[in-house]
């Protein structure tokens, strides 16, 4: 079970990950005050018809963020 | 005397803040300032006893307490800093139940700030739906302060919440969770050199001494050398204290509650209707059709109130003429102030209708999904997803349009957003358009079906929005970002609008226009009548001679010579003069002295353009008779040097353009000035548009003319 971190910016609609780290300081604050906590696990639940931004749902509930933003965490596929 | 309680809201956004607050204080709420900075202070009063009533504050809404934006600052210095005037004896902390974790997060971080504080647990009934029990003391004993369950939407809870907060509430007996450990002796350093009342608090202010106001350059000063002594790492630190709570809230929430995963249901819910709302094709006809009921709203539904409005005003003031003696005191009454109230009055409906389907788009949690569908288009120009309300509604009236962009969180997004959305074509330019389409379109179809005057009237709507766009990317260059931005915001779950949320806000809206806008508006009315109604030396006082002498010599004085004598008057006067004055820098444009009145004159607002000509022209009778009566003198109408027409084709283009383009109302800057809090918006808008409506006029005639 030794797979590499993927950024959660490039999983598709409905894909899941579990994420192990955030990768840059002030963002990643931001991210961890809105619930993206190493261990929680997250799905992305739709990509804007525009391609950006994207839906995920991190615990129980659900938070839109660009996918700029998302790459910042570094999930690992489930 | 009554003991004064000064409260302090606070919470994340979408905890159902705001409607604690209203529960609270109902229509006793006021917006006033923050000292010193363009925030809105929302505050409310609640007579809690005979003997103690409260001052409610209601602070902005924010995830955590480590500030990023301005609001967040004024939220982070009210909590911090005990010389604030807003600096509270009590907090309520409204912490969302169906969203605990995140919410406890926050609660944790003002908990160790040591302020007497209680928790609203609030949406107790979504979770209860959800299949989580909370066991309420549990958690209240966990975090060391008072909880209380509420249902603010449907007010349930509120007696027990208002009962807490009347006895003594203590100081939050211990530390949620041991920050000094991060860094001690730094720690220690800079809480006595800020005087900061808790470990936490001395903590904030190690990560945000440079912008927080409560320091003197002296105490920043000593605390960069405490930081660079110490070599502390803020953003590091701030990880890690998250952590450390979050590890803390866990073991909490396993204690505290308990969750029937067979009832866990409402995200699913949500996020079967997002498959329609969000979907590629279906999105974006649903966003459409909402939308086009919205703008049809306040284009068309408000006209009933509007006109009714009108017609109010109108009959008062031929009232008051008809038994006040005649006078200066009188005109005044009449032509200056009557009709700046009446002009102010006249944007309620519309401003209370915008605001009701804002809030009920925002309450029902579509807002952000129209976020969601527009952000890639729009960011691309330098706004956000949030702008597109405004700038649909710009298409009907700029002022409630720029009141609506109080949703749009990021400053810059904001900024653009306001200073364009004048530039779409709203209404008020539909009768200088019907004008001057009538007198240069001929009547003729394009490809046998379309009518070539309606084309001519899209290509405006379609130029405005094109013309704001651009407007918008120029900005985006030259606008400098003054926080840091991120787009990451919650999808709160759909939920029915609450209809008393919706009413307070349509009230709260047209409130502060009246008040704050108002006083702009009725100033620059009553300038604009001194300039139409007086003029140099007593050369107005000879016109009403000269006329007096037909007047005296019997009754039944022809409608055409009291036509004629308010032109007169009209032309004598200092708008006349200044008309005149211009004409040589409108001269290039096409223009006359005539037209440069009617731009002075319609100042106020676009369609009075309509009005001046049919004055200047002394053309008199209803609306319709009006449009034709200032169309054939139009047609008619010669330079008296050269015998050339006046108003050429490249003339009507060349006005038309202007009118889509020039800043050609008071009301928008009034607004712009009051949502901005400054006069250094409100005066580049006006330079920036006028100065495009010239540029585009002047090459429109130079070119065609």
């Amino acid at each position: 079970m030794n797979r590499s971190l993927l950024p959660l910016g490039e999983l598709k609609e409905g894909e899941k990950g579990i994420i192990r780290r955030l990768s840059q300081g002030d963002l990643s604050l931001k991210l961890l005050e809105m619930g993206f906590l190493p261990g929680e696990s997250v799905t992305i639940e739709k990509i804007a018809p525009l391609g950006d931004p994207i839906s995920v749902k991190v615990g129980s509930y659900l938070l839109s963020l660009r996918k700029e933003e998302a790459n910042v965490v570094m999930v690992q596929q489930q | 005397m009554k003991k004064s309680l000064k409260i302090a809201l606070i919470g994340n956004p979408n905890s159902g803040k705001s409607s604690l607050f209203n529960v609270l204080t109902g229509l006793r709420q006021k917006v006033g300032n923050f000292a010193g900075v363009t925030v809105d202070k929302k505050t409310g009063y609640l007579p809690l006893s005979r003997d103690i009533a409260a001052e409610i504050i209601d602070l902005p809404g924010t995830y955590s307490l480590y500030p990023r934006r301005i609001d967040e600052y004024i939220t982070f210095d009210v909590l911090l800093n005990k010389e604030n005037p807003s600096y509270p004896d009590l907090l309520i902390i409204v912490a969302d139940a169906s969203n605990l974790k995140r919410n406890l997060l926050f609660c944790s971080q003002i908990i160790d700030l040591k302020i007497p504080t209680v928790v609203a647990l609030n949406m107790i009934d979504v979770a209860r739906k959800n299949g989580l029990a909370i066991d309420v003391s549990k958690l209240s004993q966990e975090l060391g302060v008072k909880v209380i369950p509420i249902n603010a939407r449907e007010a349930k809870g509120i007696t027990e919440l208002k009962r807490a907060i009347q006895t003594a509430v203590p100081v939050p007996r211990h530390d949620f969770v041991d920050v000094r450990s991060l860094a001690p002796e730094m720690m220690e350093r800079v809480k006595t050199i800020s005087e900061a009342k808790s470990d936490y608090a001395a903590f904030q202010i190690a990560c945000h001494y440079i912008n927080v106001y409560c320091l003197n350059p002296e105490q920043k000063k000593r605390i960069r050398e405490v930081l660079t002594q110490f070599q502390f790492a803020a953003a590091k630190s701030q990880g890690e204290e998250i952590v450390k709570r979050y590890e803390k809230i866990n073991p909490i929430l396993a204690a505290a509650t308990s969750q029937d995963t067979s009832k866990q249901q409402s995200i699913e819910t949500t996020s079967n209707i997002d498959r329609w709302l969000l979907h590629p094709i279906w999105g974006y006809a649903i966003f459409l059709l909402i939308f086009f009921i919205v703008f049809q709203a306040i284009f068309s539904w408000a006209e009933v109130p509007m006109n009714a409005i009108d017609a109010a005003f109108g009959w008062m003031q031929k009232q008051l003429q008809l038994h006040l003696p005649q006078g200066f005191i009188t005109s005044l009454l009449t032509e200056g102030l009557l009709p700046g109230i009446g002009g102010i009055v006249i944007f309620i409906p519309q401003i209370m209708l915008l605001f009701g389907f804002i809030s009920i788009l925002e309450d029902t949690g579509y807002m952000t999904r129209v976020s969601f569908l527009m952000d890639r288009l729009m960011s691309k120009v330098g706004m956000s997803g949030k702008s597109t309300l405004p700038l649909v509604s710009g298409m009907a009236c700029a002022v409630p349009a720029i009141m609506g962009t109080r949703g749009i969180e990021n400053w810059k997004d904001r900024i653009i957003t306001i200073m364009v959305t004048p530039l779409m074509s709203c209404s008020a330019r539909l009768p200088v358009y019907t004008l001057l389409i009538g007198l240069m379109v001929p009547d003729e179809k394009v490809f046998g079906i379309m009518n070539l005057k309606g084309l001519t009237m899209l290509g405006l709507y379609v130029l405005g929005w094109i013309m704001a766009f651009m407007a918008a990317l120029v900005m985006k260059w030259l606008i400098k970002a003054k926080e840091k931005s991120y787009y990451i915001m919650e999808l709160p779950i759909y939920r029915l609008p609450r209809w008393k949320n919706v009413g307070i806000t349509m009230i709260e809206k047209a409130k502060v226009f009246v008040v704050d806008a108002g006083k702009i508006i009725i100033a620059i009315s009553i300038v604009l009548w001194l300039l139409a109604s007086f003029g140099p030396a007593n050369s107005l006082k000879q016109i009403d001679e000269k006329y007096l002498k037909i007047e005296s010599a019997g009754p039944g004085i022809p409608d055409e010579v009291k036509l004629q004598k308010q032109s007169e008057k009209l032309e004598a006067s200092y708008a006349g003069r200044i008309g005149k004055f211009i004409e040589p820098v409108i001269r290039p444009l096409g223009f006359d002295w005539k037209i440069g009145i009617a731009l002075i004159t319609s100042f106020a607002a676009r369609e009075v353009f309509v009005g001046t000509m049919a004055t200047i022209y002394s053309v008199g009778g209803d609306q319709k008779s009006n449009f034709e009566g200032i169309r054939e003198r139009m047609k008619t109408e010669q330079n008296p040097d050269t015998g050339e027409r006046i108003y050429s084709t490249a003339t009507a283009v060349s006005l038309m353009l202007f009118f889509a383009f020039a800043m050609q109302c008071m009301s928008t800057l009034a607004v712009v000035r009051r949502e901005t809090k400054s006069w250094k918006w409100p005066l580049i808008q006006l330079a920036y548009m006028t100065g495009l409506a010239y540029l585009v006029s002047l090459a429109t005639f130079q070119l065609f003319g």
